[in-house]
């Protein structure tokens, strides 16, 4: 836990002056499955970087109280206690047509039985200087995105980089999947729309 | 033995029967309306035709010439179905270079690709003047694709290089076709002839490639001699 404090800590250096605060976007980190950093690249000048052993360990670091903060909570038990007795429930009704399709035909009689959400883990985190936002997509691979505490519709940029790391590597022929990601093009749109946030404050 | 025979028109709905039972086949030549594909399905069935490509090649021209080699049928094919959809009076096969640039410039890149090429230039150097070259400006197929800096001489549009040829070698001017960056580094000599918004449109268009369509000799023969007929 020390670890991953003290580390942005050195990457965003503490400006009292808000004139002279970073503004915006400030970096973006994805991390792959396994807890590797695939992709680093921060965003306006003068912020002092990590080495990059550094990064890797703040990428596993963030990897593991990831998983932690997933299993975190307390209502878990409660709630998939609460989905089995809906299942068994859902099993019988269906037993006494005897139907083939249990699960499909279940429905019928009630409400589809909701399977609790997936626990989602850390999303947000704030500090007095920056607001670390995680996005966790249905793979596993995780977006880091850096922004200033005032920064509004950070889903909004999350989404779209999603969408960009979406189109221009995951559509790369020479992209290996779980290696870091090396194409020019996604630099590029990336690159150019974080700016176009930037300058848009 | 029933199962290896089908019955005309009995065939199970599937992927290759649909349900309504009209095929591709059935379908009429003349579609008036462009159908559209998804770009992101292409992007995705592109992508694995490369990788495919690339497995076990030599060099990057190896990898450029299978590319090259995938597209050529496709060539071929379309020349036929563009020639057919033209309307009755136009619908001879081309006889001059010039009218086989512009058929493939306006036709085939609008069916392909929705629009017409950006450019279509001869070679300003006098020694060569069997050498053509098509322009686009961003080629649909290298839309997402970024190349690494080890093979950064290879340009994923030689598929289209090979539907070129194709076009051209079934139309009867058997040519050699290649494609090329010009977005970055400097341009071919060939290509410097084009234009002056040359400095200008590197820096606007960095997937900028040049078609080159060299052609065999015997058809700038050819072409010497209709020209004095």
């Amino acid at each position: 836990m020390k670890d991953l404090v003290a580390c942005p800590t050195l990457v965003f250096p503490t400006v009292d002056d808000t004139n002279t605060a970073y503004r915006g976007v400030i970096a973006l980190l994805i991390i792959n499955k396994a807890g590797g950093l695939i992709y680093n690249r921060t965003f306006g000048e003068g912020l002092n970087q990590l080495n990059s052993n550094d990064y890797l360990v703040l990428a596993g670091t963030f990897h593991g109280v990831h998983a932690i903060t997933a299993r975190l909570n307390p209502l878990r038990e409660h709630q998939a206690a609460h989905y089995h007795a809906q299942q068994q429930h859902q099993h019988q009704a269906s037993g006494s047509l005897g139907g083939g399709g249990s699960s499909g035909g279940g429905g019928q009689g009630g409400p589809l039985p909701s399977r609790p959400e997936p626990p989602s883990g850390l999303e947000v985190m704030e500090t007095e200087n920056f607001r670390l936002q995680c996005f966790n997509t249905q793979t596993g691979t995780k977006f880091l995105l850096f922004t200033d505490t005032m920064q509004a519709n950070v889903d909004v940029a999350m989404r779209k980089v999603y969408d960009l790391y979406a189109d221009y590597v995951m559509k790369n022929p020479f992209y290996q999947l779980e290696m870091p990601v090396r194409c020019d093009m996604f630099d590029r749109k990336l690159n150019s729309y974080i700016r176009e946030i930037n300058n848009s404050r | 033995m029933s199962n290896l025979t089908p019955a005309k028109g009995k065939e199970q709905p599937g992927l290759r029967y649909p349900s309504n039972g009209k095929t591709i086949y059935h379908r009429p030549l003349n579609r008036a309306k462009t159908s559209e594909l998804s770009q992101a399905s292409f992007a995705y069935l592109f992508s694995e035709m490369v990788g495919y490509a690339s497995k076990r090649i030599e060099s990057i021209q190896d990898l450029e010439k299978r590319l090259n080699t995938q597209g050529h049928p496709i060539g071929l094919k379309l020349l036929d179905l563009l020639l057919h959809r033209e309307p009755a009076r136009t619908q001879t096969r081309p006889l001059t270079i010039i009218t086989l640039l512009h058929l493939i410039k306006q036709q085939l890149w609008t069916h392909l690709f929705g629009r017409a090429a950006d450019g279509l230039e001869k070679s300003s150097d006098p020694s060569r003047p069997d050498e053509y070259m098509i322009i686009d400006n961003e080629p649909l197929v290298n839309r997402y694709i970024s190349v690494p800096r080890d093979m950064s001489q290879l340009n994923c549009a030689a598929f289209v290089a090979g539907i070129i040829e194709g076009v051209c070698d079934g139309s009867a001017f058997p040519a050699r076709v290649t494609a090329h960056s010009v977005g970055k580094q400097q341009a071919t000599p060939a290509a410097d002839g084009g234009g002056e918004d040359g400095g200008e449109g590197k820096e606007m268009w960095p997937g900028r490639t040049v078609f080159l369509v060299k052609f065999a000799p015997e058809v700038l023969e050819r072409e010497s001699f209709l020209g004095k007929g």
